[in-house]
């Protein structure tokens, strides 16, 4: 199998392209990333990994907007990324100049997906490294998305998804505690999510929030250790009433 | 015939633009919107070829909008109007863009300013500018009234003595002006000025 992994172009004889592989492999080492569409609200949160004493954190920003009304976020090289988001951004304000309608998340995800492919199918060239959660409202409906591209350019909707470290479990605890959610439940909702393998605490992870009227906020981080106590006292509250159903009968 | 003429006042800046789009001897029509708001705090007021004139503010303010998504800040006015006249400038021996532009903005840090940019690049930051025909006369009326640090209302008057020459002089003046300011709370549509509403049909 070795000699089918160097470079990009070439399928290996059961079928694989080795290198989109190892990108995908870059993907899983990167920081958990956690996307959650509900009714009115959209919420990325993405795992901070320790920041440096010396280190300016606000110079690091996870979750970056791409337009008004469309948000991002990723696992993986974040070199890569900031080529694939500025390429996002120069389209999202080409596509208004020459059709005077600010893009769909369906379109700009379809654009992020095809530059991944096309680095795919070159010579010379390797795959971006990365996966992107991109969330937005489609301008003239309204409707909240959320849509997940990955390095071999697939890209598909989603309820609620994850990517990065751990986003298997994530994933696990998604699909068994998702329901249709708005407003300050959604935000809950990704944070439990997010904690299931993140250490708790707001210097850990980064929020943003987004919504059609006030497109994306990002959470301070004291807003996020309030949230994060709400949540470990709901938790404490739930284990509390699981082991004490007998005293109520009598 | 167009007019665009703007002015800088105490901690605001206003641009005036007629509003006829006019075609050979036809006018098509009476109520077309010259100054581009460029982003919050910034506004473009345009006068010359039509689809030049269109095209071209579109194109800036879809790259003043690309500038702040990159760099999580905007633009200054100095920067958009050096950036602007760097556009101009790069077309100018190839395919010289036919629009005269008067920027206005208001910069956190240094206040309100007014650039007037023509359509062979050249770029002059001032406190009073006009194009077209009725510079003849927005401009000899602000240099005789014009002061440093006017109010709003102050300014409005100047304006509208303006509008006046332009209208009761000018052979083929045009009818409708639209008037916007900028100031710290950001660019809007200020006024209109209107001796023929589009629509009107007259008395049988």
């Amino acid at each position: 199998m070795a000699r089918y992994d160097r470079a990009i172009t070439v399928f290996s004889p059961d079928g694989h392209l080795f290198q989109v592989e190892y990108a995908l492999e870059a993907v899983r080492k990167g920081n958990a990333a956690v996307g959650v569409r509900g009714t009115d609200t959209i919420v990325l949160a993405v795992e901070k990994k320790s920041t440096p004493k010396l280190q300016d954190s606000r110079s690091v920003r996870k979750i970056v907007n791409l337009d008004d009304h469309i948000a991002l976020a990723c696992a993986g090289l974040k070199a890569d990324a900031r080529v694939l988001i500025n390429r996002a951004r120069i389209e999202c304000q080409s596509y208004k100049l020459t059709i005077e309608d600010p893009v769909t998340v369906e379109y700009i995800t379809r654009y992020i997906a095809g530059l991944q492919q096309k680095y795919t199918q070159s010579g010379g060239v390797r795959p971006f490294g990365l996966s992107t959660l991109i969330i937005g409202f489609d301008p003239h409906t309204g409707t909240p998305s959320l849509y997940q591209t990955d390095p071999s350019g697939t890209f598909s909707a989603w309820k609620a998804n994850a990517t990065g470290r751990n986003s298997n479990s994530i994933r696990e605890f998604l699909e068994k505690n998702y329901k249709e959610t708005s407003g300050q439940e959604t935000l809950k909702l990704a944070i439990r999510a997010l904690l299931e393998v993140v250490e708790s605490g707001g210097k850990n992870i980064e929020v943003a929030v987004m919504t059609k009227e006030h497109g994306l906020k990002q959470l301070e981080e004291a807003e996020i250790d309030a949230i994060v106590a709400e949540i470990e006292t709901e938790k404490a509250a739930a284990e509390a009433a699981k082991k004490a159903p007998s005293t109520r009968e009598t | 015939m167009e007019s665009v003429f703007g002015l800088v006042g105490k901690d605001f800046a206003i641009v005036v633009a007629d509003s006829s789009a006019v075609h050979s001897i036809l006018v098509h029509k009476t109520n077309e919107d010259k100054i581009m708001v460029l982003d919050s705090h910034k506004l473009m007021g345009a006068s010359g070829e039509t689809g030049d004139r269109a095209q071209f503010t579109e194109y800036i303010q879809k790259n003043v909008a690309l500038y702040q998504f990159r760099n999580g800040i905007p633009l200054t006015t100095s920067a958009t109007a050096n950036f602007t006249r760097g556009e101009l400038a790069t077309a100018l021996r190839k395919n010289p863009y036919m629009v005269n532009i008067i920027l206005a903005g208001y910069d956190k840090e240094t206040g309100p300013s007014l650039y007037y940019i023509d359509y062979i690049a050249s770029l002059h930051k001032l406190d009073k500018a006009a194009f077209g025909y009725g510079s003849y006369f927005a401009l000899s009326m602000m240099d005789r009234h014009y002061r440093k640090d006017m109010t709003v209302e102050e300014a409005i008057e100047l304006v509208d003595k303006c509008i006046v020459e332009i209208r009761s002089r000018l052979v083929v003046a045009p009818p409708n002006f639209v008037i916007k300011i900028v100031d710290k709370d950001g660019a809007r549509e200020y006024a209109w000025r209107q001796s023929i509403k589009d629509g009107e049909v007259l008395a049988a």
